[in-house]
């Protein structure tokens, strides 16, 4: 009898956490969701239509396809950068590249695109000690923002790949040796499955940084690119014609969407390569 | 994978025989130089803008070397009122979530497991939802309250939410963000311990559950929470989205700010920052060190 009642006890220490959340979460959720389907009073789906039309459009794809890119990218470097680090005999270089890692994964937002302007931008080191310039060289665009977006996506993927490397035991690879296989069939057909889950993992960790990313990406090129955070912003300081105001509502949820379906690859994933970390 | 292996070895097995025993002396050779070039090419890519950036700073043209656009980060306009601002909102966003989430991490190990599955998902949607659409519903409500509310007591703590000295909004905001981080170091430290045995042994001893929760969960729970906090105060400090949306002037957006007229401050600012995440970083991991070999 007194295990039940603090068992209903300790339910409502739970609670304030629950209502918090549906109060400062879910109502803006809530208005969000009110807000794409109403146009001036009355039920529509044409602020949905129209954030899937034209510029609207090519944001929402620029944005999809920067992410993607930088995901692959960032998922096949972090990967090959954790791997010389795993093997590597020297535990101070293992031990320095994971701190690192964890201090870059974390840099974003503005001082990161600072810190790119400063190197690579017009009037950078990098650029005027080289002499970029008179090559045409410009950081800002898609691919300058590609490299500046792998800044904090490897280190990520370096922090979410190493422990699965490190559940990569040496007695597989010398059990593959003794059968006879060669380096490149121990990664194909031992190495690379065991690993699929926690790459993929890594993989969809990043496509979510680089597409909600906007900080950066607001500081480093304003609009040149067209990315679906920038609209989203555009739309919400008032810069759309009257009675367009919603369609900032539609465009956030487009991207709710590509994100909770990326997302949703994730988390069966994580759990898959849980099982390997043990 | 074990049709797999009899496939394989027939085809390759005439080269492989005699191949091990020459390989090996030879073996660990290429993986060195293929680990130094990866080692190389990643020190290139991720010290040279560190090391631009700081070069920016102190390049004043035409004069050399001077340390002035570090000086000027501190009687920039702005600067101590911005940074004020964005430690304030820190803090109490620190003392926020954790007021939330550590009573129902504890009640959810204690009594309520079946609460488990509904608090992890509460907690992981903020990751899938990204910040920039999370104003965009905030902004929408803050503006829709006028003309609802006007003659509710609700209408007055909407203003009073949006005050510019201490904007209360944000620290709800950033409590939802920090949510899945402070959830799950809270989460993983009180797996660390045997909570049961010890809340049963204070119960037993007549000590009531808030006293429990003071004075013997959270003693044993220092590092989780330090870990939680630290991530939390490095969120908030490096916020640019929700504030720049909101119009509220913090750290971030008065760098942003500054950037078109001062650019030398403004990098030198952003390498500043990253100094102070680095040292908050090894701070908490050399506090996770610590705890590890105590225990």
């Amino acid at each position: 009898m007194r295990d039940s009642r603090t068992r209903s006890k300790s339910r409502w220490a739970a609670v304030p956490l629950l209502v918090f959340v549906v109060i400062v979460f879910g109502v803006p959720m809530l208005v969000l969701l009110g807000g794409t389907f109403t146009k001036e009073g009355t039920l529509s789906t044409a602020n949905l239509t129209e954030s899937l039309q034209g510029a609207y459009l090519t944001a929402l794809l620029g944005s999809v396809k920067i992410s993607a890119l930088v995901a692959v990218l960032g998922g096949v470097l972090g990967t090959f950068l954790a791997q010389a680090v795993v093997t590597s005999r020297f535990r101070a270089l293992r031990e320095a590249v994971l701190t690192a890692s964890g201090v870059l994964a974390n840099f974003g937002g503005v001082p990161l695109a600072f810190a790119w302007i400063a190197t690579l931008g017009n009037s950078g080191v990098v650029t005027t000690t080289l002499g970029l310039g008179q090559h045409g060289w410009s950081l800002y665009n898609f691919w300058g923002l590609t490299l500046v977006y792998l800044y904090f996506s490897i280190p990520l993927q370096v922090l979410t790949v190493v422990p699965a490397l490190d559940g990569l035991r040496p007695q597989w690879r010398e059990a593959a040796q003794n059968n006879g296989a060669s380096t490149w069939q121990f990664w194909r057909y031992v190495g690379i499955p065991v690993l699929t889950p926690a790459l993929l993992g890594g993989v969809v960790l990043l496509f979510g940084g680089a597409f909600s990313a906007y900080a950066t990406a607001q500081a480093m090129v304003g609009s040149t690119v067209p990315l679906v955070t920038l609209k989203i912003a555009d739309a919400l300081t008032g810069n759309v014609l009257i009675g367009h105001e919603n369609v900032a509502l539609a465009l956030s949820l487009d991207m709710i969407v590509v994100a909770g379906l990326v997302m949703a690859v994730y988390l069966p994933l994580q759990r898959r390569s849980a099982r390997w970390l043990r | 994978m074990a049709s797999l292996t009899p496939q394989v070895t027939p085809g390759t097995a005439p080269g492989a025989a005699p191949a091990p025993a020459p390989s090996r002396p030879g073996r660990p050779r290429r993986p060195r130089v293929w680990r130094g070039a990866v080692l190389l090419l990643a020190a290139v890519y991720f010290l040279v803008p560190l090391i631009a950036s700081f070069v920016f700073t102190v390049k004043a043209p035409g004069q050399g070397f001077s340390l002035d656009a570090y000086g000027q980060i501190f009687s920039a306009e702005g600067f101590g009122g911005s940074l004020l601002l964005s430690l304030g909102l820190g803090v109490a966003t620190i003392v926020l979530v954790l007021l939330l989430t550590l009573p129902a991490v504890v009640a959810v190990r204690l009594g309520a497991p079946r609460l488990r599955p509904v608090l992890e998902v509460v907690c992981t949607l903020p990751l899938v939802v990204p910040p920039i659409t999370f104003v965009a519903g905030i902004s929408t409500v803050l503006r829709w309250g006028p003309d609802y509310l006007a003659t509710t007591p609700l209408y007055q703590t909407m203003i009073a939410v949006q005050n510019p000295d201490f904007p209360v909004v944000l620290v709800l905001a950033y409590v939802v963000l920090a949510l899945p981080f402070a959830y799950r170091s809270l989460d993983a430290g009180l797996g660390a311990i045997d909570v049961r045995t010890l809340s049963e042994a204070a119960r037993n001893l007549g000590a009531s559950w808030p006293h429990v929760l003071l004075r013997v969960i959270i003693p044993n729970m220092r590092s989780a929470m330090a870990s939680a906090s630290f991530l939390t105060l490095a969120l908030v400090l490096g916020e640019f989205t929700i504030a720049r949306l909101l119009s509220f002037e913090t750290f971030p957006n008065w760098i942003y700010r500054i950037s078109g007229s001062q650019a030398q401050v403004s990098v030198a600012v952003s390498v500043f920052s990253l100094l102070i995440t680095w040292l908050l970083l090894l701070a908490l991991s050399s506090a996770g060190a610590r705890q590890r070999s105590g225990s």
